[in-house]
């Protein structure tokens, strides 16, 4: 096996004194979308949080592309090639869609560009000129994850992207995953929405209570349906 | 799945440089108004108004556009104006010089205290710039060249490119004309350019545009000295209108009055500082001659702008205008 594209050992973090990370270990190889699943409060956003260096309270290993993120500030760990789009999409609401798709700086080559992006959402391409308050969830959603793309990310981070969407959006985020899978994009994903993360993740984690309690490929997945519907309540 | 048709031409989107055919309309307005007002008003009063309203937009610049409030931008204003004074009586220096001196002496003030004071957020900034600025103040208070309190008088105001007279009114009107809209266009510039669009995501959420990779300091650092050097050159012209530059130009009140313009007019808007200063110009030479106390009326004002009208004159009107358009 090659050497992960991502690679997080002994992840351990806190909010204020409150220990939540307890030894994350996680594995995410180029090429791979990789879901986090758990329950609500299981640790998943906080472990994103903590790979992008979001939240500074952490200890363990981080790297990626052999390269330590550990000790990096937020804005180096971007431009080392993590991608993060957070689960309150984090668009710039003050801006119009063309503005939000500007503003990346680009951090490596390979960046999608504005053709490609409006190619890839051609929603946004006709609601360019729009602010980004004017933007419906789903919208802003795509904006989101369309913005990232043009910085070359090496990985994308996605949490939680088909929140409180109706399921007509849920299934176009799944056509643009499946569409940057087929580009070769690696992806880590959190996700609740479990019927969707099967139908685009290649491998899975299992996290409760701020520790990894199981990982399986999505060929195993038939077999761990058992156990997944007793941890996860589904 | 999108077609080839659906799909813009990069080129022609030209949506970073958006502009609305409101704000289009309001400047066209503006200039008129600004090249007939010396043949309907009394030019001084205007050519004071022009002062104040760049240095209202050079301090929105930060504020609006960056979320920074500096409660220290009379040390640049009152800063650059000395300087100029001093430049042009005692070392005799042509005022477009004079000018730039003063520009770059309050771009270099401005590298000093937004180097330090934009490690700190919210009211720890505005602390921070507010006690260098009185620092600077106590410093102007002392210095032999500034004058003391009776300031640097009967500044000359020479000839501008060594053959235009300034001291005839028209001459010197129309040059402070040019200053200001080559200044206001310059802010236009900045906001619209991608520059000003991080200074705006800033704004909206700092930590989301450091994860997008920006070193946010530089571009705030960046903001402020732009902010710096433009309210020092508005100082600089001031100076050579009024042929003075005091402590008045450096104090706290006059710190103090660049906010209440900018807030009176519209935070994060182009025209608003040019109306709030409008504004507080007028009423202060108007009161001035009447026997109401201009404190208690513009403090008032400032009031119930704050209490009504948060968004400003200008905020207030565009969010009318978009309303009716729904």
């Amino acid at each position: 096996m090659t050497e992960p594209l991502l690679q997080v050992k002994g992840l351990q973090a806190w909010y204020g004194e409150s220990h939540v990370l307890h030894g994350v270990d996680l594995q995410v190889h180029r090429g791979e979308t990789v879901t986090l699943l758990g329950r609500n409060g299981a640790g998943k956003t906080t472990t994103l949080k903590s790979i992008m260096g979001v939240l500074r309270k952490r200890q363990g290993e981080i790297r990626l592309n052999g390269k330590d993120l550990m000790g990096l500030p937020l804005h180096q760990i971007a431009y080392a090639g993590l991608g993060f789009v957070p689960e309150e999409r984090g668009i710039f609401s003050g801006l119009s869609v063309h503005e939000n798709l500007m503003l990346p700086p680009k951090v490596a080559d390979g960046g999608f560009t504005l053709d490609e992006i409006y190619h890839l959402f051609p929603n946004l391409a006709e609601r360019r000129n729009s602010q980004g308050t004017k933007l419906s969830g789903g919208e802003q959603q795509m904006l989101a994850i369309a913005r990232i793309l043009r910085t070359g990310a090496n990985i994308l981070l996605l949490d939680e992207p088909t929140e409180g969407l109706a399921p007509v959006i849920v299934q176009r985020i799944g056509d643009v995953i499946r569409a940057l899978k087929a580009k070769g994009m690696t992806i880590l994903l959190v996700e609740q929405n479990f019927r969707f993360a099967r139908k685009v993740a290649d491998r899975f984690y299992v996290m409760e209570d701020g520790h990894m309690i199981d990982t399986f490929t999505a060929d195993e997945l038939e077999g761990r349906m058992d156990s997944l519907n007793e941890t996860l309540g589904l | 799945m999108a077609t080839k048709a659906a799909s813009p031409n990069v080129a022609n989107v030209t949506a970073g440089h958006r502009t609305s055919s409101r704000t289009i309309a309001l400047m066209i307005i503006g200039l008129a108004l600004i090249l007939v007002a010396p043949f309907l008003i009394y030019p001084v009063f205007v050519m004071k108004v022009l002062c104040f309203a760049l240095f209202a937009a050079a301090f929105n610049l930060l504020l609006g556009y960056v979320g920074l409030l500096s409660f220290g931008h009379a040390a640049f204003f009152g800063g650059a104006a000395y300087i100029t004074a001093h430049a042009i009586k005692q070392w005799g220096y042509p005022p477009e010089l004079a000018i730039l001196l003063g520009t770059g002496f309050a771009a270099v003030m401005g590298v000093v205290f937004g180097y330090v004071a934009i490690k700190r957020q919210g009211i720890y900034f505005a602390m921070i710039t507010m006690a260098l600025a009185q620092m600077f103040y106590f410093f102007c208070l002392q210095a032999p060249f500034t004058g003391g309190e009776d300031g640097i008088q009967g500044v000359p105001r020479g000839k501008l490119f060594g053959f235009i007279d300034l001291s005839n009114s028209l001459n010197m009107y129309y040059f402070v004309a040019a200053v200001f809209i080559i200044g206001f266009l310059f802010i236009w510039r900045v906001v619209h350019s991608p520059f000003g669009s991080i200074l705006k995501a800033i704004r909206e959420n700092e930590q989301r545009a450091v994860s997008l990779g920006y070193r946010v300091n530089r571009y705030k650092l960046g903001a402020f000295v732009i902010s710096a050097a433009l309210a020092g050159l508005a100082g600089s012209v001031k100076a050579i209108v009024f042929q003075l530059a005091s402590l008045t130009d450096v104090g706290f009140q006059m710190s103090g009055e660049v906010v209440l313009m900018t807030l009176l007019g519209g935070i994060g808007t182009l025209m608003g500082p040019v109306v709030g200063a409008v504004l507080v110009v007028s009423l202060e030479n108007y009161l001035a001659t009447s026997s109401l106390p201009v404190p208690v009326v513009i403090g008032s004002i400032f009031v119930i702008c704050v209490l009504l009208f948060r968004r400003g004159i200008v905020g207030e009107f565009n969010a009318w205008m978009d309303r009716k358009r729904g």
